[in-house]
């Protein structure tokens, strides 16, 4: 009952910077048909259906444990990583199943950009951190790397700070910088889609605003889909929100629809406050 | 019943205080038996070579290209033949030891499922308990035969043959530091680069294997120091021909091998010959004094910060 008020009022902050777009403007980006998945016995998603908007910011929330974080990890399919994992049912990725075992993986996550819960830069210095992904990628001419990486820590809102010490350890960053440069490693190969997996828990409250911010700069190039234990950063920055619960997706709607009348019990209990 | 008058009853406050007191004192010994044992070893190896220096000029030992301490009417005493002898089979070790036990590192850290590493790499540390002397008339009574069929011309004793059983020696201590060291990569850090489309070989070599380094570069030089130290392998397998030359299918000795020699044979106490196995051991020792301050410095420059 307490989160409300605050949730209420950013969604007011939010209305008055950002004119809503109804959902039949924009194109499909993920087409989520029956996903069913397993880790060992247990069924963590069940039967899901969704189907998530190009240059949207679409939020997952939901209690621990809810599956939010496994289906973000679906659409990349960095949840094969788990051995005992199995699924069934079809993600359309731009119109082609990314489950179907012909997709190439590497292939579809130079598409689908990945930013993670906890700052995970490489021990290598920032240029090297940005420069990682073009140059696995092939792209090995030095001065358009300087262009791509000047391009991305610009992108990520990065660039100032870290321009004068490119070719020092990314290691030396603060927490909130490191986020940020996780964000502009990901910017760097030009993806379509990132994927953002609670990318604020491990932030203070200054870095959690910055990235914030990005996330809003970010979706007019690229559809964004964030997992987010904190539903006043849903209320403020997503446009459309999905609730997840035991595996299921209860509601997916506009996000001010979610946080101001929900269609289900479920939904209202736990955007007030009074679960999870 | 109160706790805390029972704690007051079962305090021995006497005893308790001089253990307290008496401990401190009795670890600080045992540390000074290890340090005492260090510092007797260095001081016999010194005074003995210094006498060794009073006989045969330094100049003439260090730079000297002939060793033939046996030679009745004119002995030299030139140990460049023995450090080349020790460096020959050293090289080989090397070349045989790194690439095998970086790819098995590679292997065990990033490819092997959990079922293969539990196999594998217990096997892998079994190899580096195997004793010496069994890897010795292993190379000789094996390996040398064997080489034999490929090389024409290729004598019983020759720096090959100990080269690569030393090499086989140490691989395993490669292979597991290696192992341990990508092993503690992080996690995050393979997802991170897995995102960005690489693939399993990319993740390896270009971000688990510098994140690593240090603790790679630390155990090749770690294998290293146990390869120029190696005694039975190349005693057995080696010869006893110091030779200065670059020449591997011949007869060699190293400076471990030659003081094996003399140990076993028969000089006697205070003859040039016996102090020359203290002044070669000197030199052996500043060997591996150098590999394991080399070790120190590299787990230190090259050190990744995660």
């Amino acid at each position: 009952m307490v989160k409300k008020p605050i949730v209420e009022q950013a969604m007011q902050e939010k209305k008055k910077d950002l004119k809503v777009i109804t959902p039949s403007e924009k194109a499909s980006i993920y087409k989520t048909e029956n996903l069913n998945l397993w880790y060992g016995d247990k069924h963590a998603l069940k039967d899901i259906q969704l189907d998530i908007k190009q240059n949207e910011v679409t939020a997952i929330i939901g209690p621990s444990g809810c599956g939010k974080s496994t289906y973000l990890k679906t659409l990349n399919r960095m949840v094969e990583l788990v051995p005992s994992v199995r699924t069934t049912g079809e993600i359309h990725y731009r119109d082609r199943n990314i489950l179907d075992k012909s997709y190439q993986v590497e292939e579809l996550r130079t598409k689908v950009g990945m930013v993670f819960q906890k700052p995970n830069p490489f021990p290598k210095s920032i240029y090297d951190n940005i420069a990682y992904g073009p140059r696995i990628h092939g792209i090995k001419n030095r001065k358009i790397l300087d262009e791509i990486v000047e391009r991305s820590l610009r992108g990520a809102a990065i660039w100032d700070e870290v321009k004068d010490r490119l070719h020092e350890n990314a290691y030396g960053l603060s927490g909130g910088q490191q986020q940020r440069i996780c964000i502009a490693r990901c910017l760097a190969i030009e993806p379509d889609v990132i994927l953002m997996d609670e990318p604020t828990s491990a932030l203070d409250p200054i870095s959690t605003l910055k990235v914030e911010e990005l996330v809003q700069e970010l979706k007019k190039d690229y559809s964004i889909i964030i997992v987010t234990h904190n539903m006043q950063q849903a209320a403020r920055i997503s446009d459309k929100t999905a609730f997840f619960l035991n595996g299921e997706v209860i509601e997916y709607d506009e996000t001010d629809k979610i946080f101001s009348n929900p269609a289900d019990q479920r939904t209202e209990d736990y955007v007030s406050g009074r679960f999870g | 019943m109160n706790v805390q008058s029972m704690i007051e009853q079962h305090k021995n406050k006497g005893m308790k205080k001089f253990v307290e007191k008496l401990m401190p004192k009795l670890l600080f010994i045992t540390a000074l038996v290890s340090v005492l044992a260090t510092i007797g070893i260095v001081f016999t190896l010194i005074f003995e070579t210094f006498e060794f220096f009073r006989r045969v000029p330094f100049f003439d030992y260090i730079l000297g290209t002939e060793w033939l301490p046996f030679s009745g009417t004119s002995p030299s005493y030139g140990v460049l033949p023995l450090i080349i002898g020790t460096l020959k089979v050293t090289g080989i070790a090397i070349v045989v030891a790194v690439p095998l036990g970086l790819a098995a590192a590679i292997y065990l850290s990033e490819y092997a499922s959990d079922n293969v590493r539990r196999v594998v790499k217990p096997i892998l540390e079994v190899l580096a308990g195997v004793p010496t002397i069994v890897y010795g008339f292993f190379a000789l009574t094996f390996v040398t035969p064997l080489l034999q069929e490929v090389i024409p011309g290729l004598k019983i004793f020759n720096a090959i043959s100990p080269g690569i059983v030393v090499g086989i020696m140490i691989l395993p201590t490669i292979a597991s530091l290696s192992e341990d060291a990508m092993s503690s990569v992080p996690r995050s850090m393979r997802e991170g680069a897995l995102a960005l489309g690489s693939t399993k070989l990319e993740v390896a070599l270009k971000v688990v294997l510098p994140a690593a380094l240090s603790g790679i570069l630390a155990s090749v030089v770690l294998g290293i120091s146990r390869a120029i130290g190696e005694t039975m392998i190349v005693s057995l397998a080696g010869g006893s021909t110091p030779k200065f030359d670059g020449e591997i299918t011949d007869s060699i000795q190293t400076m471990t091998a030659y003081i094996v020699q003399v140990s076993t044979g028969d000089a006697g106490y205070g003859t040039t010959i016996y102090y020359s196995i203290y002044a070669v051991g000197f030199t052996l020792f500043i060997f591996t004094l150098l590999m394991n301050l080399l070790a120190g410095y590299i787990s230190k420059k090259f050190r990744e910060e995660y």
